[in-house]
């Protein structure tokens, strides 16, 4: 079996690969050409990661390393749920278009140009549709402006609720992390949901001769499963070498937002950074294995169990990194992950400090005392309590670890804080009732105050942020499927 | 006797989704990580304590492997939601650095 090499997959969109002996039956037509390849080697797949998330940039150096190479796919991660609710719910990615758009760029040309598909999961950070637009938008404005032209798949990810709603009454659905069952009350209520797809639709689409492959919320490791598993490559190597890929170089020493490459055969994963600043060894492989996970051994996916226990971590230079011992394990029944958001209300807040010891001494009266004025006052113009919540965040006391922080009754010669007030009626409300704590915090009078015309240095004026609409996490649920890629439609146009 | 931030070369947290926080302790050679694992210090019940939750809500698991430790328990808050200290949960680790382990 000779190896899937960058030349031989060159023309795949336009030779109609339609089965899933695409990538060999290639090989196949390519091995009769004039240019051979190089010798028969024991199968392999090569990819090309560029960086941890689109839009978190790379250096270009580290791409062309790459490329030279001789990848079979270019990739990358588009998003995550790290960055909280916000980004589902509001529909924007939470990096800047203008970084996106820089790395997008970067990709579709060393893609097009060397005649290798292109593959982004989880586009715009969240996966949603206005999140799938936006970088599908960008690619045809980017191949318009440089002149490129390819096939290209978008995958939608984001649920309709009469979808979910369906599949949750015949009772398909599960929650995660003991979240409650999921009622139509929830599904109604929340502001998007999207499923997290695995490997098949990113299959189908490559399948169907995609050269770019844009895809909503996936599974971090799907798109490089699917490659690997298209390449007849065997889904435990497939699935490691997506868990190392969906985060460029993080797995390499210094840690950084760059290229990694990796090289996947039958019995093992190879990985390596492009970047010669940067190194793989045992310890970082190792290090990256555990992120994320809430087991180092037992990685959940759709339509399976990655099981990691017994993997060895050998050095094959100062620089690369084989993993090897992975085992996969099908799962009876095919589960996609479900996230969903629902709004919360509108924030408003304010940064502000103390270098008083005198107010410092008795923080939390004080803070008492400010919390009681604010709800006078706000009742006054409407705001009642339970409408609206206050929060004031204590930094240099408790402001990272909250209830956790295990260091107690030290006084700090200086304190932080961010007043915040998430109100459910509007932003104007948020804002009315942050100001008013704001002018509290300023002017509250404490027993021994010296310091009469104010308590709170402000860094800014204005002083106050609407922050806009607040969302929190409503779906945390697994869907039982019966097709893997039943939630998950395709679209194809010519760029 | 060491402390974990002497004796570890990775001690981290950071979400392991929207409702869990996971927290690593990694070795860089299997003698440490051996040695460690026998005194029995890093178990459910430390996290526990450490952490304010119940024992059985933390999922411990060594990984001879990696010469790692990992421990999986619930957040205090929903990762973004009111009242969230720390939306990536990257910055809890630090109970777990001046654990004293008897090697």
């Amino acid at each position: 079996m000779s190896q899937c090499s960058v030349t031989r997959i060159a023309h795949s969109a336009t030779l109609a690969v339609r089965d899933r002996l695409g990538w060999i039956a290639l090989d196949r037509v390519k091995e009769t050409d004039d240019d051979p390849g190089p010798p028969t080697m024991s199968k392999e797949i090569r990819l090309l990661s560029t960086s941890a998330i689109l839009g978190y940039g790379f250096p270009e150096a580290s791409l062309k390393a790459g490329l030279d190479r001789k990848p079979d796919m270019i990739g990358v991660d588009g998003g995550s749920v790290d960055p909280g609710p916000h980004y589902l719910g509001v529909g924007k990615p939470f990096c800047s278009p203008i970084a996106i758009r820089r790395d997008l760029r970067l990709m579709l040309n060393a893609a097009i140009r060397q005649g290798i598909p292109l593959v982004i999961g989880t586009c715009g950070g969240a996966g949603g549709a206005p999140h799938l637009k936006l970088v599908a938008d960008m690619a045809r404005e980017i191949a318009r402006e440089d002149g490129l032209h390819f096939k290209m798949a978008l995958i939608h990810a984001e649920q309709d609720k009469d979808t979910v709603r369906r599949l949750n009454a015949a009772g398909r659905v599960k929650g995660l992390a003991h979240q409650p069952d999921l009622t139509d009350a929830v599904i109604d209520r929340s502001s998007r949901i999207v499923g997290m797809m695995g490997p098949e639709p990113f299959i189908e689409a490559l399948d169907n001769g995609a050269q770019v492959v844009l895809a909503g919320r996936s599974s971090d490791p799907a798109p490089w499963a699917a490659a690997t598993i298209r390449a007849q490559l065997p889904p435990a190597p497939a699935w490691y070498a997506g868990k190392m890929l969906e985060c460029g170089a993080t797995p390499s020493i210094p840690k950084g937002h760059d290229c990694l490459f990796v090289t996947v055969r039958e019995d093992h994963v190879e990985c390596e950074p492009t970047n010669p600043i940067r190194r793989c060894t045992p310890l970082s492989i190792a290090n990256h294995s555990l992120h994320e996970n809430s087991s180092p051994i037992h990685h959940i996916e759709p339509g399976g169990m990655l099981d990691t226990s017994e993997c060895r971590f050998d050095a094959v230079s100062d620089r690369a990194v084989r993993i090897s011992g992975m085992k996969w394990n099908p799962a009876s029944q095919y589960t996609v992950k479900l996230e969903g958001v629902e709004m919360a209300g509108y924030r408003a807040l304010c940064i502000c400090g103390s270098r008083d010891p005198l107010l410092i001494g008795r923080l939390d009266s004080f803070l008492d005392s400010v919390r009681s004025e604010v709800a006078t006052k706000a009742a006054a113009f409407g705001a009642t309590p339970d409408s609206y919540r206050l929060g004031i965040r204590v930094y240099g006391r408790d402001g990272v670890m909250g209830e956790r922080e295990f260091v107690r009754g030290v006084l700090p010669h200086e304190v932080g804080f961010v007043i915040e007030v998430v109100a459910q009626q509007s932003q104007e409300m948020a804002s009315a009732v942050l100001g008013m704590a704001r002018t509290n915090m300023l002017h509250t009078d404490f027993p021994g105050r010296l310091a009469k015309e104010g308590n709170m240095a402000f860094p800014f004026s204005p002083s106050d942020i609407d922050v806009g609409p607040v969302y929190r996490f409503s779906v945390y649920h697994v869907a039982e499927l019966d097709r893997p890629t039943e939630l998950f439609p395709i679209e194809y146009e010519m760029v | 006797m060491a402390f974990i931030r002497d004796i570890a070369r990775v001690c981290k947290s950071k979400n392991a989704g929207p409702f869990e926080l996971t927290i690593d302790v990694v070795f860089d050679n299997a003698d440490t990580f051996r040695r460690v694992k026998e005194t029995g210090v890093l178990c459910p019940e430390l996290f526990a304590r450490l952490y304010g939750v119940k024992a059985e809500h933390v999922l411990f698991t060594p990984y001879d492997a990696a010469f790692a430790f990992k421990a999986t328990l619930p957040r205090l808050v929903p990762a973004g939601e009111f009242g969230d200290t720390d939306v990536y949960g990257c910055q809890q680790h630090a109970p777990l650095l001046d654990v004293d382990v008897p090697v």
